[in-house]
């Protein structure tokens, strides 16, 4: 079956049909055009395609589109400001958090979503936050360090 | 990949989810946080043909509720939900303990506790804490409701007892009595996986610090939870003293018979089974001091 589903997706609402099957990450890259959110493992190893769900980071890859219907959601087109890098998007830069950048969008989101719950105070618990995401280019200690960097910041 | 074609239905009652349960049954499968369910369907390791998305019950199904001598955890409420519950963690804080360990936040978000134990994965650790906490399995179809405890629920690898038309809609707990402590400790080898071996423990003790009452169960040693009963029989009685924690560390290890896989040997997993029941028993013994 498909049916037509509306969803908010970074302050904008938008309506697409989906058919039963079709996964949320699926929706927004194939049906809204968004292809921000990455698909890696498709079963909710990787994080890759890690989004924000009425506040929550969760996998698009576990959801299906029609799950989603009514729901609100962020993704990585939504972070920049007026055309400028956000304040995690510059620490990520800033501090060689990427190489290829395909799994960015998901570690800026899980990381968005954390850092919205409260400050992340030292490396220990960066590591956690960052632990739902892969990247297979590079190490991590770039990332603890956009991560620590940004909560600083935004917590001080 | 991506899942095989199934129809999907999200109903807006219990009544209406168990109605589709009844009349799909065997092609049917019951969709809430969907962190096993979807992964395998994206597989291919699971096809149904009509998947039922309890989401949509309704709101009192989304949150734990503490009633006098009873925890209730109904069929939505997600597992990062439970891991924050103030008022279950002063009643019952092995949940607050063992829940950081499930996967990652981004799946506590989604997956809810009926579910995990509703799947039972002999490595999971909900099942594993529902072992040793008085629990209780409220089942329910359009046949009617019942009830079962958690030694009944969990019958094999992946099996539990609930029937193809049945759903789980909710497990209520036991406040423990006063003077219970409880731990959970686990060994996996990255942040968020599975445990090779985790384990559970529960002990009651009276005003002279002698131990009542004991539970101490083992995930990822066979393919439902296992009770450790001879070790739990060294513990009562004991003051949880060294050479009790000891006597009790080689009877968990003479009690289980793992299975080696491609993540640990099956002698690598009996020894982490003794180590995190030592941990988990010197944690309850710290706690009286």
């Amino acid at each position: 079956m498909t049916d037509n589903i509306t969803v908010t997706v970074n302050g904008k609402q938008h309506t697409a049909t989906a058919d039963d099957r079709l996964t949320l990450a699926d929706f927004l890259r194939e049906k809204l055009r968004l292809t921000g959110t990455h698909l890696g493992c498709e079963h909710g190893v990787c994080g890759a395609c890690t989004i924000i769900v009425d506040g929550s980071a969760v996998r698009s890859c576990l959801m299906l589109a029609r799950q989603a219907d009514g729901a609100e959601l962020e993704t990585v087109e939504g972070l920049a400001e007026g055309g400028k890098l956000n304040r995690l998007q510059q620490a990520f830069k800033d501090n060689y958090a990427l190489q290829c950048g395909f799994c960015t969008p998901g570690f800026l989101m899980s990381v968005t979503a954390a850092l919205r719950e409260g400050p992340v105070r030292d490396e220990d618990e960066a590591r956690d936050v960052l632990s739902g995401n892969i990247c297979r280019c590079t190490g991590y200690q770039g990332l603890v360090d956009a991560v620590l960097e940004t909560s600083k910041e935004m917590h001080s | 990949m991506k899942p095989g074609r199934f129809t999907y239905h999200a109903p807006r009652s219990l009544d209406a989810a168990l109605a589709l349960l009844a009349e799909h049954g065997d092609e049917a499968k019951v969709l809430a946080g969907g962190q096993s369910l979807v992964p395998m369907l994206n597989f291919r390791l699971a096809q149904v043909d009509h998947l039922v998305d309890i989401n949509r019950i309704g709101p009192e199904f989304a949150g734990p509720k503490v009633t006098g001598d009873t925890v209730t955890i109904p069929a939505l409420v997600r597992q990062r939900v439970l891991e924050r519950s103030a008022e279950v963690a002063a009643v019952l804080p092995v949940f607050a303990a063992a829940l950081p360990q499930v996967a990652h936040p981004q799946i506590r978000n989604r997956g809810t506790v009926c579910g995990s134990c509703a799947h039972a994965d002999p490595a999971a650790e909900l099942p594993t804490v529902m072992s040793v906490v008085d629990s209780t399995f409220r089942i329910a179809s359009a046949r009617g409701t019942r009830e079962v405890d958690a030694a009944d629920f969990f019958q094999f690898h992946l099996t539990t007892a609930l029937e193809p038309d049945e759903l789980l809609t909710e497990v209520a707990i036991r406040v423990p009595q006063p003077g219970t402590r409880m731990a959970f400790k686990e060994f996996a080898t990255r942040r968020g996986d599975f445990a090779l071996v985790a384990v559970a423990a529960s002990a009651t003790v009276d005003e002279s610090g002698t131990v009542t009452a004991c539970r101490i169960a083992a995930a990822g040693v066979a393919p439902t939870p296992q009770r450790l009963h001879d070790a739990e029989a060294v513990v009562i009685g004991s003051t949880v003293d060294d050479e009790a924690i000891a006597a009790a560390e080689a009877a968990a290890s003479a009690a289980v018979d793992p299975t080696g896989d491609i993540h640990a040997t099956a002698e690598h997993r009996r020894r982490l089974t003794a180590v995190l029941v030592r941990r988990a028993l010197a944690e309850i013994k710290g706690d009286q001091s």
